[in-house]
């Protein structure tokens, strides 16, 4: 199944290179096609035994034998999640590349459900070499996505993040040969976990860039403001997610001794991106900054929940991921659609958007008011989890992730009142009108599974590491997941 | 009376094919009209291509004990088979690829006559077995390369390169028969694998021959700091035989350095182990800088190209049998992609008439969206991304250093590749990202002239490049097999 789910969007993605579709049946294809992937996704859902936890759906071919790769996937619970994530923003995206309308349809939709492929090929990845192929991949559709179709300073902007990320990659790639080699095998469900503090730090070192961490977002304003906003939602919602997924999966199941010893610098890191994030956040001059900037921040925070490396902390980092990323999506999206209509995101040339837009209001008011997190949200379960998690690594770590909380509340509310309120920006006219039925259509199913995870966010860390299976408790029992 | 060494003429069918070949096209510059020239010369080097890979699969098949062959001169055995594989190939597609280059029909026949000699050379030096075929091999597919460069009298700078590699070629070839003689001095035997066997005693003579076998071999495959020929040479060529000297030269010079090294001199893989690991990395870091300031696309290939003898270096620096493999892996998907980025350059250049450079590649990637793909995955799979067999081939090459300790060499590897990002997106971006507004400029003639021949043999690289991405398990048993042929 997880085979399905990376080769229906490449079958699709083919065959929208290769046969010369016009503009709308290439559209409509990309979206049955990764519409058809929500569906395959939630077919998974429903087949899979949460009670017995452990990699399920595996699929095993060799790949080369000597030395030890293969093509191994499945899927753990919590990489259910992430799957599930990705299929629906990813539809979201292309639904919404679709209405907006992209020259060069096929290239971009092929592009797209490329990018989709890749992305989930990281989660349900289960050999070494396999998750890097696929992390890798997932570069070369964003590089051209952001190249082409990004905005006036897209070039520079590609480049800076091309740069960046495959510093890390190589980084990585170094360590997983070395890795790979010293233990004999690439497979991640037999290999061996390993002492050594630079092989983590290569590890890491793509992960804190890709997420990314704190002295380590240089791309990141750049990228997030000149990609198409889909694109943008992409890149913050669930391409980030694979570095913290990598943390999760890779980092801190495999190199027990090195987390524990660069905790402390990490969670360091972790905390400074937190409150240095939600700061810029809080100064930046226009939407999509603040988006980007609190994105920094809340990859901060989940990667407190990974490194508090304890029940509390993993699935308030697993549920948070899912929360950030339709969020994120949400909120690029949204400030895509306010773009449209204003042709600018400099928050002091809008303003007074509510007015006779209430669909649009609404959209963004429910969304922003989650992503503060106030009580009873989806949001608020997550940064829960992950203080309380981090809270027994150290009273301060908790101190600082509650500080940024109220900074949250402070650029979440300037972005809404900025957006929505005040008096009428100067590019805001009569003629932008309310959010159309397609935008609904594509944003409402993304605040729908926001809300329904604010119902009931334990369908999410509750369902992720099954810690009622065995008598150790949470994380560390899961199957092949075993810490020593 | 003389005694006569038994022939195995199978062994020597490859390149006795391509020898008759080149004879019947050189005919045909005298006998067939000129209308018919072209074609009946190509389809002849493409008949000779295509029948000589015929016989390496052959031979392929049915040597799996390596033996040599008339008088020992020659080695019949797996390795040298999948060179000549590789060889015969290359030379398939740059037939095709030259088919359409626009040149004076004067010299058509001449011109395949030695596409295809060369190839004899080729496959003939990859067997070389003694140190006499090895010179003499070498000269053989040098001076057909020589002329080649220089043939095209129309072309600028065809001329100055064919001069710049002769004398530049010559001077490697004398380097290296001066080491062979010294080699020779000091052992008494010619033969490699005599030379092995010999009681000799370690001294400077030995390991000055040695060195400058290496040098030598090293300016073949355009290695640091051998390489100041490659960027003017590849620059001024006709771009078909940029394509094939990419593709093939460097094949055959790594490929016998590796026999050499291997074979004659196992006693001294302490030293030459080092080496040639130091002219890997100063290859990597020379190839790597250059390119990045480079304007035009076939220089900037050519420096890449070093870099590329840099990485495949590297494996031979393990002298190990994962070595082995990972060179004779890396060479099949490098052959597709250099063979593959000069034909796109090939076509761009037919449809302006002027050198390639990054600012008229603009918007071609649309304009002619299955060789802006093809370009594209090319230049991927040099950087070493996933998806092209460029990916795999790094990954072995860097798992053989690290399996022979050079993990430093590893680290030197990985920020080579980070740096060759730059100029190999660049095109890229030049290709997709300019608009096609920026075009500097405007085709020649209306629409681009058809190429099917060119466009296939694209197609084909683009095959190999992706599919040695997926197909790895097969193509690493003929490695294998080949490798062991050289007894790790």
């Amino acid at each position: 199944m997880p085979t399905l789910l990376i080769c229906l969007p490449l079958g699709a993605a083919l065959v929208i290179w290769a046969l010369p579709l016009n503009r709308v049946s290439a559209g409509s294809l990309a979206v049955l096609a990764a519409l058809a992937e929500v569906g395959v996704w939630i077919q998974m859902l429903a087949r899979f035994h949460f009670s017995r936890g452990g990699l399920q759906f595996p699929g095993h071919r060799n790949w080369f034998r000597d030395l030890h790769v293969s093509y191994h996937v499945g899927v753990y619970a919590f990489s259910v999640w992430l799957v599930g994530l990705t299929v629906v923003v990813m539809a979201a995206c292309i639904a919404y590349a679709f209405w907006a309308g992209r020259d060069r349809t096929r290239a971009y939709f092929g592009l797209m459900l490329f990018l989709d492929a890749a992305i989930v090929g990281v989660f349900v990845a289960q050999d070494l070499l396999l998750f890097y192929a696929f992390f890798e991949a997932m570069l070369i559709p964003l590089y051209v996505l952001v190249g082409v179709w990004g905005g006036p300073g897209r070039i520079a902007a590609t480049l800076k993040f091309v740069i960046y990320t495959m510093a890390g990659s190589l980084l990585m790639l170094a360590a997983v040969i070395v890795y790979g080699l010293q233990k004999g095998t690439f497979d991640l469900t037999t290999i061996g976990t390993s002492g050594s503090n630079w092989l983590f730090l290569g590890f890491a070192a793509a992960f804190a860039i890709k997420a990314p961490l704190f002295p380590l977002h240089g791309w990141l304003p750049d990228a997030y403001r000149e990609s198409p906003p889909e694109v943008a939602a992409v890149l913050s919602g669930i391409v980030s997610k694979a570095a913290t997924y990598g943390f999760l999966r890779i980092a801190i199941v495999k190199f027990p001794g090195p987390t524990h010893v660069l905790r402390t610098p990490i969670l360091v890191l972790a905390a400074i991106g937190l409150v240095y994030g939600s700061l810029l956040a809080f100064r930046a001059p226009d939407l999509r900054g603040v988006v980007a900037y609190s994105s920094l921040a809340q990859m901060g925070l989940i990667t407190f929940g990974v490194f508090a490396v304890n029940d509390l902390g993993l699935n308030g980092a697993v549920l948070q991921m899912v929360n950030h990323g339709l969020i994120s999506a949400t909120l690029f999206l949204l400030a895509g659609m306010v773009e449209r209509r204003t042709t600018t995101g400099e928050l002091t040339r809008i303003g007074g958007l509510a007015r006779g837009r209430p669909a649009l209001a609404t959209m963004l008011m429910t969304t922003g008011i989650i992503a503060l997190a106030v009580p009873l949200s989806s949001a608020f379960a997550g940064e829960f989890l992950i203080l309380a998690g981090v809270f027994r690594r150290g009273w301060g770590w908790a101190a600082v992730g509650a500080v940024a909380i109220v900074l949250a509340a402070m650029y979440m509310l300037r972005l809404i009142s900025a957006v929505l309120h005040r008096e009428t920006g100067p590019s805001v006219t009569d003629a932008a009108l309310d959010l159309r039925p397609a935008e609904l259509g594509v944003t409402v199913p993304l605040v729908a599974c926001l809300l329904a995870l604010s119902a009931w966010p334990a369908a999410i860390s509750g369902h992720s590491f099954a810690h009622h299976i065995s008598t150790r408790s949470g994380w560390t029992s899961y199957g092949p997941m075993k810490s020593p | 009376m003389i005694h006569r060494p038994h022939v195995d003429w199978f062994a020597l069918a490859p390149v006795n094919a391509l020898l008759a070949v080149a004879g019947l096209a050189l005919l045909t510059a005298v006998l067939v009209p000129r209308p018919a020239r072209r074609t009946t010369a190509a389809a002849l080097c493409a008949l000779g291509y295509a029948v000589a890979f015929g016989f390496a699969v052959a031979l392929y098949a049915r040597s799996a004990h390596g033996h040599g062959v008339v008088a020992n001169a020659f080695r019949r055995d797996r390795f040298a088979e999948l060179a000549q594989m590789i060889v015969a190939g290359a030379g398939l597609l740059a037939t095709g690829i030259s088919l359409r280059e626009r040149m004076r029909d004067d010299h058509v026949g001449e011109y395949y006559a030695l596409l295809a000699a060369a190839g004899a050379g080729m496959a003939f030096f990859v067997g070389a077995n003694n140190l006499m075929t090895l010179f003499l091999s070498l000269e053989w597919l040098s001076l057909s390369l020589y002329i080649l460069c220089a043939i095209d009298r129309d072309l600028l700078g065809g001329l100055e390169a064919g001069l710049k590699y002769l004398i530049v070629g010559g001077f490697g070839s004398a380097v290296l028969l001066f080491g062979s003689a010294l080699v020779y001095g000091e052992s008494g035997h010619l033969d490699l694998a005599g030379i092995a066997s010999a009681n000799r005693p370690h001294d400077a003579l030995l390991l000055f021959g040695l060195a400058m076998i290496i040098s030598g071999l090293g300016f073949k495959s355009s290695s640091a700091p051998f390489h100041m020929w490659t960027p003017d040479v590849y620059e001024g060529a006709p771009t078909p035989v940029t394509a094939f000297m990419a593709a093939a030269t460097k094949t055959v010079a790594l490929v016998v350095m590796l026999r050499v090294l291997r074979t004659a001199f196992p006693q001294e893989a302490h030293l030459w182990t080092v080496a040639v690991a130091v002219i890997a990395v100063a290859s990597l870091t020379i190839g790597n800088l250059a390119a990045l300031v480079q304007q035009n696309v076939k220089r900037m290939l050519a420096y890449s190209s070093i870099s590329h003898a840099g990485f495949m270096l590297i494996a031979i620096a393990a002298n190990s049998a994962l070595g082995g493999r990972a060179l004779l892996y890396y060479l099949v998907p490098y052959a597709a992609m250099s063979l593959g980025s000069f034909a796109v350059v090939a076509a761009r250049e037919r449809e302006l008439g002027v050198p390639v450079t990054f600012d008229n590649l603009a918007g071609f990637g649309w304009e002619r969206p299955v060789l802006g793909v093809a370009m594209w995955t090319f230049m991927l799979g040099f950087a070493g991304f996933p998806l092209t067999g460029g990916f795999i081939g790094k990954f072995y090459v860097f798992s053989a250093a690290y399996k022979h300790g050079y993990t430093w060499l590893v680290i030197v590897g990985v920020v080579a590749t980070l740096v060759s990002l730059y100029y190999y997106l660049g095109v890229v971006r030049a290709m997709f990202m300019r608009r096609t507004e920026d075009l500097q400029l405007a085709p020649i003639g209306g629409s681009p002239p058809r190429d099917s021949l060119l466009q296939s043999a694209v197609v084909v690289c683009l095959a190999v490049t992706v599919g040695s991405f997926f197909v790895v398990q097969p193509m690493i048993d003929l490695a294998r097999h080949a490798a062991n042929a050289l007894a790790f």
